[in-house]
């Protein structure tokens, strides 16, 4: 006798993604008087996504060490400062505009962003300061989405910029502001159309915490941290080497290409090593060599042949 | 001129061992949060930090002895060694922990560390010139040296100041707290020449008033 088995059905399929995909404002009003210390996990949204070949096997910086040890000077310049002052940060609704030479300029709806085919990307992060992560993004590759507007010919460049809004964002208020706004970068377009660069929208599953450049951000992973721009609203195509904000700042220290490299130091201090976050501990600190374009010479090394990178650092 | 109120004489020497325990206070709780993972994630650093910011905190209240005295007639003189030595037990601890936790005392990353990088060297001539300040910070050497003692103490002049670039030369951004520290080091430093002519007004002050009451 056949017994009647219900179909299995995918939460996916019962929810529709943008009703849940609003969680995160619904329970951003709900949550409102909550402590903000948990609020970056509490607002974050399941993601689905498929392996990648790009994705390294090293070990996981923890959740904990990734959302709330963070440069993002736009809450502020202390690493807990992110997590702390992002909670009035409303990554939702979001759109992000790409204009310039391109034949079709348009502007993305973030709904639009999140059901591009998204992708586990695990990849090491070293920042400037020496010290790295391994962070599993969710994401897309950036090309996906100029593949999508179409660059012209005479398009060189790629331009991004972060959005300011200094009532959500306390680092851009005040007497001392330690950067401008917009915080601005840019890669080479053969930089940018390179498969290990992504889009990402989310980390560890879930959609990005405000304190990781929430909604979408950039993640270029052979180069310094503070290349790969956080909550991004605009991206152009242009035709000179557009302007970068740490560059502006210090051209002397910071330059475009900021390529990891153990063999160029930053004027005030080494790069030959990295602190691994996480790892170690109080008394026994995970020092490592840095490697060349931080582990991605294989992928990467061939588009900078022939350039001096000493020079072009 | 009586701002705050006096201590009575016998218990100068209790308050100067009290100033000692209160100002390891910060060392000994930094430790143990470190140790106990109240540090955040990044620890070690964080404690170097803390105990490097501690270090000018000290140095800028010891810089701040005679103008608190010259300018708000309150005397702390007797405080100025504990303050002094417990700068140099800061930025020897500071030092410390960046040898042994956080460059695992890898002495060839170090010595490069220190000949190359400006920051560095600047804060390594520091902490070596606060040896001898340190050695001779006890009424036994100032007896000793007398005049010379003075003249090998203004010593704590450069030091400050190398402190301050120190700092400055290590962040990446002249923030609230960095600006704050520093711009006090150089407020105290630009005192010290100032200070002959402002006493020798100070003095005249009513010694001018004097004769002009009298001559009218």
């Amino acid at each position: 006798m056949p017994v009647y088995r219900p179909p299995r059905i995918a939460a996916s399929d019962i929810t529709p993604r943008d009703i849940y995909m609003s969680r995160r404002k619904f329970m951003g009003t709900a949550a409102a008087g909550f402590v903000m210390a948990g609020a970056g996990s509490a607002l974050a949204a399941p993601l689905t996504a498929a392996p990648s070949r790009f994705s390294t096997d090293e070990t996981l910086t923890p959740k904990e060490a990734v959302t709330t040890y963070n440069n993002f000077y736009e809450f502020g310049t202390a690493k807990s400062d992110p997590a702390q002052n992002s909670g009035q940060f409303e990554p939702l609704p979001w759109s992000v505009k790409v204009d310039g030479m391109v034949g079709k300029p348009r502007e993305f709806g973030i709904e639009e962003l999140m059901k591009m085919q998204l992708e586990d990307r695990t990849y090491r992060m070293r920042c400037v300061e020496g010290w790295s992560m391994v962070i599993p993004w969710v994401g897309f590759p950036l090309s996906a989405l100029l593949d999508q507007v179409e660059p012209l010919g005479s398009a060189k460049y790629v331009s991004f910029e972060t959005v300011v809004r200094p009532e959500q964002m306390p680092g851009q208020t005040g007497f001392f502001q330690p950067l401008e706004w917009p915080y601005v970068e840019g890669l080479r377009l053969d930089e940018a159309r390179h498969p290990l660069t992504i889009l990402a929208v989310g980390l560890y599953g879930e959609t990005l915490p405000n304190q990781n450049g929430a909604p979408i951000r950039l993640v270029v992973p052979w180069k310094y941290g503070f290349k790969s721009i956080k909550s991004i609203v605009k991206i152009s195509l242009v035709e000179e080497q557009p302007q970068t904000t740490w560059k502006n700042s210090n051209a002397r220290e910071y330059g475009f290409y900021s390529n990891v490299n153990p063999a160029v130091d930053h004027p005030r201090w080494s790069q030959a090593t990295e602190q691994r976050i996480g790892d170690g501990g109080f008394f026994s600190v995970a020092n490592r060599p840095t490697l060349p374009f931080n582990g991605y010479a294989d992928e990467v090394a061939s588009l900078y042949e022939g350039m001096d990178l000493k020079a072009n650092f | 001129m009586a701002l705050i109120p006096t201590l009575p004489r016998k218990l100068h020497g209790a308050s100067i061992w009290a100033l000692y325990v209160v100002g390891l206070l910060p060392a000994v709780w930094y430790f143990y949060q470190g140790a106990t993972g109240g540090l955040g994630v990044n620890p070690v650093k964080t404690f170097e930090h803390l105990l490097g910011i501690w270090a000018l905190r000290f140095l800028i209240a010891t810089l701040a002895v005679t103008p608190l005295r010259d300018i708000a007639g309150i005397n702390w003189l007797r405080y100025r060694r504990a303050l002094g030595l417990l700068a140099f037990y800061y930025v020897a601890l500071h030092f410390s922990v960046w040898l042994i936790l956080d460059r695992g005392l890898d002495f060839s990353s170090i010595a490069g560390d220190i000949v190359k990088r400006p920051y560095i060297t600047i804060g390594m001539v520091c902490l070596v010139s606060l040896v001898p300040l340190a050695l001779t910070s006890n009424s036994w050497s100032i007896r000793r040296l007398g005049q010379r003692w003075s003249k090998l103490h203004q010593l704590i002049y450069p030091v400050a100041l190398g402190g301050a670039l120190h700092y400055l030369l290590a962040i990446k951004s002249l923030t609230a707290g960095p600006f704050i520290h520093i711009a006090l080091i150089a407020l105290l430093l630009l005192y010290r020449p100032l200070r002959k002519p402002f006493l020798a007004w100070k003095r005249g002050k009513p010694v001018a008033a004097q004769q002009r009451a009298s001559s009218r």
